[in-house]
């Protein structure tokens, strides 16, 4: 079983929603990003994702782009960010990693060298945001062989159809993308939100996120009413942009939201459904 | 150089893409999930219309009487007889309305937007020439438009900047990245992830993902569709060979496309060699590239050893880009079409020369495809036919040219 196969599964026994906090590898420096994933685990991580950064990051508003930015200033490349894992991998055997990015950096890797790579470095899932299951390709079979489970997000446009093809591919978890947007950016509508999540495991057995402007404990407490998973990234980025000169401060603000997180998603989570 | 077009014989050109976007390898769709949904919207909108007589007969009428079409085809006498080599035919898109042939693509999109019920325009624009485009089909069609613009260009095109302010438009200022065209881009992207359901994306070029390289290079194919059967009138036989400046490739597409089963018939897309391609400042991804993925498509693109796109250089703001359309990525790989370099000084130097011997004042990214044309005709020699797309005119360069030159104007 899956690293992400198997913590899903203890967190239904345990009667807990997931809390997958994102950062970007190299923000605000490549020297903090491991401290910082040991952080979040420490401060309530069910699953850490890992941001690649690019260069072009179209699926991301404003805090990702310089997030992007500021840890591309440092040369962060793809190698780069496998090499944190595999460190953050030397101390956390338990905790799954996702990481998430764009396509070409994992192009010029060629996918077979990415793949066996990643799952070297203790990767255990795939996010690319450009990357529609319909031109998966060759990499399809190439993260299959690895071991690594492809994570494929669905949006408030997504047609039943290709709702049906995305489940179809995916493993691990389906991330429903939670508003027609960018990452960061506009206001949750609650009742469509768990509607679409409604569809989506009516689809699937696959345990459902939900990501894309959760900046606060209390969406996601409502999030993880109707979710199994709740997904947070530009609101940890922004504290990281805030202290970007002080290592110290960035580890404690970021350890705190996602703290304050997790005990508003308990607080909600307590008696188990479904 | 003419080996390297090798004849392909078996290829139909007018099959490609196939249903999902690809040329080969290269197109497809590679997108945020949000925007597959309002892709496969428009390409099924496309296709409907793509054959509706009444459609049809609304772009021809706006290209006739809105743009001023057909452009002519025209022999550049005095600078074939400097050349001393093949006659140069040019094709005159810079005397379309709005000054290049930006416009034609811009009003089939817009049509098309109407009659999808969408009320609000976005475009991106490197030189301001499809924002240009873009604001005033939005103007005419009284619909709203957005153009993003990368902060650079925003100060080395000013007087687009304005025009396009004049026809009402709101043009942002992109400050991510680089501050050019991809970052327009990027931005343009964005957006319409955010305004999916009222909002037209209007892409300048043969580049982004399907439908967009099909979609723009049939709009743009009237260009090759009127030179041909011009140059059949005129010369009574099809040209040696077909010159266009190439940055994401829709006027070089839009010439090329109409004689790509014409194997007697050779083809140079011509690139931004900036500095030169050693110095590695340029834009010249077919020449000194290599494939990825960029802008929802896969294509040869400028990029580092981490697959990060990297910052392009060119005296042309209009050819400043990492990427270029797929079906050039295509037609490089199979070797119908060759594709070469022209440096900034080069270019300037063709602008100077066509200025001066015709009294035409190109564009800077037609002056890429002028440089190139003077030496193939030289190559080729007297007997010979070139048509170099004059895809643009330079009023809009005036300012960059002084300004290299040490003028204040």
């Amino acid at each position: 079983m899956s690293r992400l196969a198997e913590r899903f599964r203890q967190l239904k026994r345990d009667g807990r929603r997931a809390l997958i906090p994102y950062i970007t590898a190299g923000d605000p420096h490549p020297d903090l990003t491991v401290t910082l994933m040991h952080a979040l685990v420490d401060a309530g991580a069910d699953v850490v994702e890992v941001g690649v950064p690019f260069s072009d990051p179209i699926g991301d508003g404003p805090v990702i782009q310089l997030a992007c930015e500021r840890a591309l200033a440092h040369g962060t490349g793809i190698r780069d960010v496998l090499a944190m894992v595999a460190r953050f991998r030397e101390k956390d055997a338990e905790t799954p990693v996702v990481l998430m990015g764009y396509m070409n950096p994992v192009e010029i890797m060629g996918y077979q060298g990415f793949a066996r790579a990643a799952a070297d470095a203790g990767v255990d899932g795939v996010l690319i945001v450009d990357l529609p299951p319909e031109e998966m390709g060759e990499l399809s079979g190439c993260l299959a062989d690895s071991d690594l489970d492809p994570i494929f997000l669905v949006a408030p446009t997504t047609t039943e159809q290709r709702m049906r093809t995305i489940c179809d591919h995916a493993r691990g978890f389906v991330y429903y993308v939670s508003l027609k947007g960018v990452t960061g950016s506009g206001t949750l509508d609650m009742d469509s939100v768990g509607e679409r999540v409604n569809r989506i495991h009516s689809m699937t057995g696959l345990p459902v996120g939900v990501g894309f402007g959760i900046d606060s404990a209390e969406k996601a407490a409502a999030m993880g009413r109707v979710a199994d998973a709740v997904v947070v990234g530009s609101a940890l980025v922004k504290q990281i942009e805030a202290h970007a000169h002080d290592h110290q401060a960035v580890v404690r603000e970021v350890s705190g939201l996602l703290r304050s997180m997790r005990k508003a998603l308990d607080a909600e989570a307590a008696p188990q459904t479904a | 150089m003419s080996n390297s077009n090798a004849v392909q014989d078996a290829v139909d050109y007018s099959r490609f893409p196939d249903a999902e976007g690809h040329f080969g390898p290269y197109g497809g769709r590679f997108v945020p999930e949000t925007l597959m949904a309002p892709l496969a919207e428009l390409t099924e909108a496309y296709l409907r219309y793509r054959n509706d007589p009444d459609f049809l007969a609304e772009f021809d009428r706006d290209c006739a009487d809105f743009v001023g079409r057909p452009s002519p085809l025209y022999l550049a006498e005095r600078w074939t007889k400097k050349v001393g080599g093949a006659e140069i035919w040019l094709k005159r898109e810079d005397l379309n309305h709005t000054g290049a042939h930006k416009i034609n693509n811009t009003i089939g999109q817009a049509l098309l937007a109407s009659r999808m019920g969408k009320t609000r325009l976005i475009a991106e624009t490197g030189a301001g020439q499809h924002g240009v485009a873009s604001a005033t089909i939005a103007a005419r069609l009284g619909l709203e438009c957005v153009v993003y613009m990368g902060a650079e260009d925003i100060q080395r095109q000013a007087p687009n900047v304005y025009r396009m302010r004049l026809l009402g438009a709101k043009v942002v200022p992109v400050t991510s990245g680089t501050r050019t065209l991809k970052d327009a881009l990027n931005e343009a992207m964005r957006d319409w992830v955010t305004n999916v359901d009222d909002t037209f994306y209007i892409i300048g070029t043969v580049a982004g993902p399907h439908p967009y390289p099909m979609m723009v290079r049939d709009f743009q194919s009237i260009i090759g569709r009127e030179a041909r059967q011009q140059i059949l009138e005129k010369t009574g036989a099809l040209p040696d060979a077909l010159v266009a400046c190439v940055g994401g490739g829709s006027n070089a597409i839009g010439l090329f496309h109409p004689f790509l089963n014409d194997a007697e018939v050779a083809m140079y897309g011509v690139e931004a060699g900036g500095f030169g391609i050693e110095s590695g400042k340029h834009a010249a991804p077919l020449c000194a590239g290599k494939p990825g993925v960029l802008h929802g498509n896969r294509t040869y693109l400028m990029e580092d050893e981490n697959g990060q796109i990297i910052g392009t250089h060119s005296v042309s703001a209009g050819l400043d880009y990492p990427g270029v359309g797929p079906e050039h990525s295509w037609l490089k790989d199979i070797r119908r079409a060759c594709y070469v370099s022209v440096t900034d000084d080069e270019a300037m130097d063709a602008f100077h020369k066509l200025t001066r011997s015709e009294g035409i004042i190109p564009a800077l990214e037609t002056a890429h495809a002028l440089a190139y044309a003077e030496k193939l005709a030289a190559e080729l020699g007297p007997g010979k036919r070139i048509i170099v797309n004059l895809s643009g005119r330079g009023d809009k360069d005036i300012n960059t040219v002084a300004t290299r030159e040490g003028i204040e104007l």
